[in-house]
């Protein structure tokens, strides 16, 4: 058959995993973004591309930031915060009827850091981007 | 801190087919569990939304599992094809078990 | 002295000219396909000569949030003002609308001439004093605390029946004599930081403290939301925070210090629509 690279992705990752399983409680809270990615994957190392993330590139405040997520033929994203005390934001799941497998939402961002996002296509694949945005700390309260 | 109320934006009518996009939110404060009392000192509880559900016709739109993360008055906005007429329900579910619904109804035309 | 002046140098002031920082953005507001002033000629005697709302001050997504009445975080609490709006209060059961009827109609243009002169009390009175007076007098309930959700919530209503107004109060006959006690506090250094407010917001408006970006301190938008505060605020509460910002003991919500302010700064933005209920960060 033909390996592509998400097949051959896939087939490493499925080995890596099967020799991983037995050591897994080792790892388990090593680091709570890839766990986070790796139980919505089933261990599967997500590829680049097929989703769209639109974030701020600063955030006015950490409290409220507005945030766009896409992926065609997405049956459900993960949406992820590094740098927070917990990194899991939210899970969506989209139906039939849901034409472009994208929402909106208002996120909490406790300081700059990496926001993550999974999808689920259902072709079985995963696909994964990062995106930077600047968190500051207002000069002026009140 | 006024009630919890759910808001929704819906078009009151589609052609059969048409993309349309609806946002919703509900007034919750999404206490996080990590804001101290100022004059105790102690962690105020957990106790956010954390899930919200959209359905046409009884069929799953759009479903959200939610983490403290998510702002407070908890704000989705996603596409629906409207494929006939029908009814959309909207529920959210708080922490301490309370759940919020409201609905629309889509007409074709 | 040495200290202020080692501060000022460090905030680096250009006075009068202040846009040495990013200044003012060029974007226009339109609420609800309606088109806000927020550029105006400054009036008579001010000392700048363009008066700008605080919305152009604000980062692009800040800014959207304010265009669309379901966007706008604030609407929550102008929901929550309907509903009391119909609620029987007091010893009178009467609601607003008992004696009000339509708020849409009884409370348009209110908020703008804010505040405005009560010929009984002898004072200028916010928008918080109208209510509470009714309140208490006409309905015969409890008034209701400043900063509560209910007294937030009623006057980003009422306020919102001024939306696109332009903000103008009296300044002649017995509001010249608070307006000019509010520009006193206005240039009055106050404080273990002794600033006085034109520092930031005359001198230095457009540039970047820390990571906020000055504005003008116009205040055609209050009660704003705040993200900082994850909800709506009152004037008062601003000015109390911008204070202790400065170290200095802040005057309490009502107060004839803090009306006086809100009179001189409301006569500093006179031609800015109002933007009640706003989104600021």
């Amino acid at each position: 058959m033909d390996v592509t690279r998400r097949t051959f992705g896939r087939l490493t990752a499925g080995a890596a995993a099967a020799a991983l399983v037995p050591a897994l409680p080792a790892f388990a809270g090593a680091d709570p973004v890839q766990e986070a990615i790796m139980a919505f994957t089933g261990g599967a190392t997500p590829a680049e591309g097929g989703i769209d993330l639109t974030t701020p590139e600063i955030a006015e405040n950490g409290n409220t930031v507005p945030i766009e997520v896409s992926a065609a033929g997405a049956s459900a994203i993960l949406l992820l915060a590094a740098g927070n005390p917990n990194p899991g934001v939210a899970t969506f799941t989209f139906g039939k009827l849901a034409p472009n497998r994208a929402a909106s939402t208002r996120i909490r961002l406790a300081e700059t850091q990496e926001v993550i996002a999974v999808a689920k296509l259902e072709d079985g694949e995963f696909v994964m981007v990062k995106n930077t945005v600047k968190v500051t700390i207002g000069g002026c309260g009140g | 801190m006024a009630k919890i109320k759910p808001r929704v934006k819906v078009p009151r009518s589609a052609a059969a087919g048409e993309v349309i996009t609806i946002k919703t939110l509900i007034s919750h404060p999404m206490e996080s569990g990590q804001r101290k009392d100022k004059k105790t000192g102690e962690l105020i509880p957990r106790r956010i939304i954390n899930h919200f559900t959209a359905k046409f016709n009884g069929e799953v739109v759009f479903d959200a599992t939610i983490e403290p993360a998510v702002s407070t008055n908890p704000y989705f906005a996603f596409d629906m094809i409207v494929p006939e007429a029908g009814t959309l329900t909207f529920e959210w579910v708080d922490d301490d078990g309370s759940v919020y619904t409201t609905e629309k109804k889509i007409a074709i035309g | 002295m040495k200290k202020a002046a080692l501060l000022m140098a460090g905030v680096a002031i250009v006075a009068g000219a202040a846009m040495a920082g990013p200044g003012p953005d060029g974007d226009t507001l339109v609420i609800e396909g309606q088109e806000m002033v927020t550029e105006v000629k400054a009036p008579e005697g001010h000392p700048l000569d363009t008066i700008y709302s605080g919305w152009r001050f604000r980062k692009d997504e800040t800014q959207a949030l304010e265009t669309d009445d379901f966007e706008n975080p604030a609407m929550v609490a102008v929901d929550y003002a309907r509903d009391l709006w119909e609620e029987p209060m007091g010893a009178s059961a009467k609601s607003c609308a008992d004696c009000h009827g339509d708020v849409e109609d009884s409370m348009a243009g209110f908020r703008a001439n804010m505040p405005k002169w009560n010929e009984e009390a002898g004072k200028p009175w916010s928008l918080e004093h109208w209510v509470n007076w009714s309140i208490e007098t006409h309905a015969e309930a409890d008034p209701w605390k400043w900063e509560s959700p209910e007294m937030l919530a009623m006057t980003a209503l009422i306020g919102l029946q001024s939306r696109g107004e332009p903000m103008g109060v009296q300044t002649d006959g017995p509001m010249a004599e608070w307006i000019e006690k509010g520009k006193d506090l206005y240039y009055t250094r106050v404080g273990q930081l002794d600033m006085a407010c034109s520092q930031c917001h005359e001198d230095n408006y457009g540039q970047m403290i820390r990571a906020d970006h000055l504005s003008q301190g116009n205040i055609n938008g209050f009660p704003t939301y705040r993200f900082k505060w994850s909800g709506l605020g009152s004037l008062h509460r601003r000015f109390s925070g911008c204070m202790k910002n400065i170290r200095a003991e802040p005057y309490k919500r009502g107060s004839d210090e803090f009306v006086a302010l809100e009179a001189y700064l409301a006569s500093r933005g006179a031609g800015l629509s109002i933007e009640t209920p706003s989104v600021r960060n």
